[in-house]
């Protein structure tokens, strides 16, 4: 598209305003959207409409008051937590095994491992998920939900491990051993260590995905003060009214900060991004 | 997802380095695997019985259930709102995601190659914003989008009380969904294009190719493979999705009843579990069959 040292075409300048307008074009489709979450939350009158704010924190204040907005974080922060921590140490013993020691029918385990991880997702499990939880009496119950969603994440979080420790070299433990460790002083004292960014990874992921996690939560808690944030914003829209109009735009940014984050974070240390996974 | 390459590298004899036998190694991975086979090996073969029987969330069939056999799936077969809820999905994967993601995605992947930094990284972050964001926050701001009153859409086209969500709910759903997920395209398709060797494409430009002709005749047999396993991923998971719920819940009318949200409005509000079941089944095996052909893909490739 350069055309070297020949001065610029007619044709080549049209063709860079075009590119430009495209590029405009596109950041704006996916920028627009978004503006509403920078300016309502500090809007004295906010509305659905993106305008200039009429400055003001008196929503926060709104927000901080209100009974269940603050209250629904911390069940957010349980359930995810929850989840997020028990993800990763099942998912890192299992990876751990599977990479380390020849169990019989492996291979075909981790096949189906990966097939289960696209095929059953919340959408097509939801009604028997929903059922079985009923039976076990497990409705309204936030660990029910954090066990729910741990099934769910861990066929994948065991592959990405599992990808991770098949990359760090054998020869750490075996020069541990040869020293004389025990089984499990080589795990504590070798294997963790090495394989903390890997395990700091998967609890990221796990926690940003549960953490958006909306149908989980949305078919198994039915009282207001147990639902994480992710349902109780489907509540109070649900509401309406003005004084939801003042919270919500401020719950929504606040709910959005710790996945930002992590993902900042993540993604400076590691160059890693967020896969897909299990969507639902 | 990201493991997507592992089979292929995890086939290497793994040797038992830390002594732990094959014992401990079964216990290490039993707690996993409970949990997996409880709350998704489970319910998916359960899935297959509710499926058979005539089980509802309230009434006598609630307390015993009894076995119909077949029946709800000829109900399927002659059920109009289903066939209606498979149309939309149609429309809904076809449109936002094998056109709306792909293109776009491919688009921005293409067209980022050599521009500056700062605006590459500019318009990266609006693009992986929109995915990363929890999906009832996005949901929202595109509620707000689309709101008839005041809602920002009419404003900037001054279309005041025009009722978006309502008159054109299917297409509402395709922009946001395009919205939504063409960050995964983009970040395939930014690394498939790195495979490109620079010397074919410096050579079709000696040539005078036109850039579509150097588009079809040297980048895409490079990227073809790529091109397949990203249309058969976001496929699988915008039939999946749930968010339409959130923007219209299925309304206006069934106007926007993608088989998710048909799932749910059968099962928890008609109440109806064992036809919801039968349906969720054939969403099942719909998955399946296209996650083997993405893996044979992959194995194929690997």
């Amino acid at each position: 598209m350069s055309t070297r040292s020949l001065p610029p075409t007619p044709a080549y300048v049209l063709r860079r305003i075009g590119f430009y307008v495209l590029i405009c074009a596109i950041t704006l489709f996916f920028a627009v959207p978004m503006l509403w979450i920078a300016s309502a939350p500090f809007d004295a009158s906010p509305g659905l409409g993106v305008h200039w704010p009429d400055w003001t924190l008196e929503n926060f204040r709104k927000t901080l008051e209100h009974p269940y907005a603050m209250h629904s974080m911390v069940n957010s922060l349980l359930i995810c937590v929850t989840t997020a921590v028990a993800v990763t140490a099942f998912a890192a013993l299992a990876s751990y095994a599977l990479s380390r020691v020849r169990i019989p029918g492996r291979d075909a385990l981790l096949y189906g491992l990966l097939l289960l991880s696209s095929v059953v997702t919340g959408t097509a499990a939801m009604v028997p998920i929903f059922v079985m939880m009923f039976q076990l009496g497990l409705i309204d119950s936030r660990f029910g939900v954090a066990l729910v969603m741990t099934g769910g994440l861990l066929p994948a979080a065991i592959f990405i491990l599992k990808d991770f420790v098949d990359a760090v070299p054998k020869s750490y433990e075996e020069s541990a051993r040869v020293f004389g460790a025990s089984t499990g002083q080589i795990l504590r004292d070798v294997v963790l260590p090495v394989a903390r960014p890997g395990l700091a990874t998967i609890m990221v992921w796990a926690f940003v995905n549960s953490w958006g996690n909306f149908l989980v939560p949305f078919l198994l808690i039915r009282s207001i003060d147990k639902q994480p944030g992710a349902v109780l914003m489907q509540t109070l829209t649900d509401e309406g009214g003005s004084v939801n109009l003042q919270v919500l735009p401020v719950f929504s940014l606040l709910f959005s900060i710790p996945v930002v984050v992590l993902y900042l974070l993540v993604n400076s240390r590691y160059g890693f991004r967020f896969h897909g996974g299990i969507k639902s | 997802m990201a493991s997507a390459s592992a089979p292929a590298r995890g086939r290497a004899p793994a040797r038992d380095v830390a002594g732990l036998g094959v014992g401990r190694a079964l216990g290490f991975v039993a707690p996993a695997f409970l949990l997996i086979g409880a709350f998704l090996i489970f319910p998916a073969v359960w899935t297959i019985y509710i499926g058979i029987t005539n089980y509802r969330l309230t009434g006598v069939e609630a307390v015993s259930p009894s076995i119909v056999g077949l029946s709800n799936y000829t109900k399927a077969l002659n059920d109009a709102l289903f066939h209606n809820a498979l149309w939309l999905t149609l429309v809904f994967v076809l449109g936002s995601a094998i056109i709306g993601q792909n293109i776009l995605g491919f688009t921005l992947a293409w067209i980022m190659r050599r521009t500056r930094p700062a605006v590459r990284r500019t318009v990266e972050a609006f693009v992986l914003l929109a995915w990363i964001l929890p999906s009832t926050v996005v949901a929202y701001l595109w509620v707000a989008f689309y709101d008839r009153d005041g809602g920002t859409l009419n404003g900037l086209l001054g279309t005041q009380g025009t009722a978006w969500l309502i008159d054109y709910p299917m297409a509402c759903l395709v922009v946001f969904n395009t919205w939504r997920g063409t960050a995964f395209s983009m970040m395939l398709y930014s690394s498939a294009l790195q495979a490109v060797p620079p010397s074919q494409l410096e050579s079709a430009r000696m040539v005078g190719a036109s850039g579509w002709q150097t588009l079809r005749d040297v980048v895409f047999p490079h990227i073809r493979g790529h091109v397949l396993t990203n249309t058969l991923l976001i496929s699988l998971w915008t039939a999946n999705d749930f968010s339409p719920f959130l923007l219209t819940k299925g309304g206006p009318n069934h106007e926007s009843e993608t088989v998710p949200v048909y799932i749910y409005n059968v099962a928890l509000q008609g109440g109806e579990l064992g036809y919801s079941s039968a349906i969720s089944f054939l969403l099942l095996i719909a998955n399946l069959l296209v996650s083997l052909v993405y893996l044979r893909l992959l194995r194929r490739r690997s």
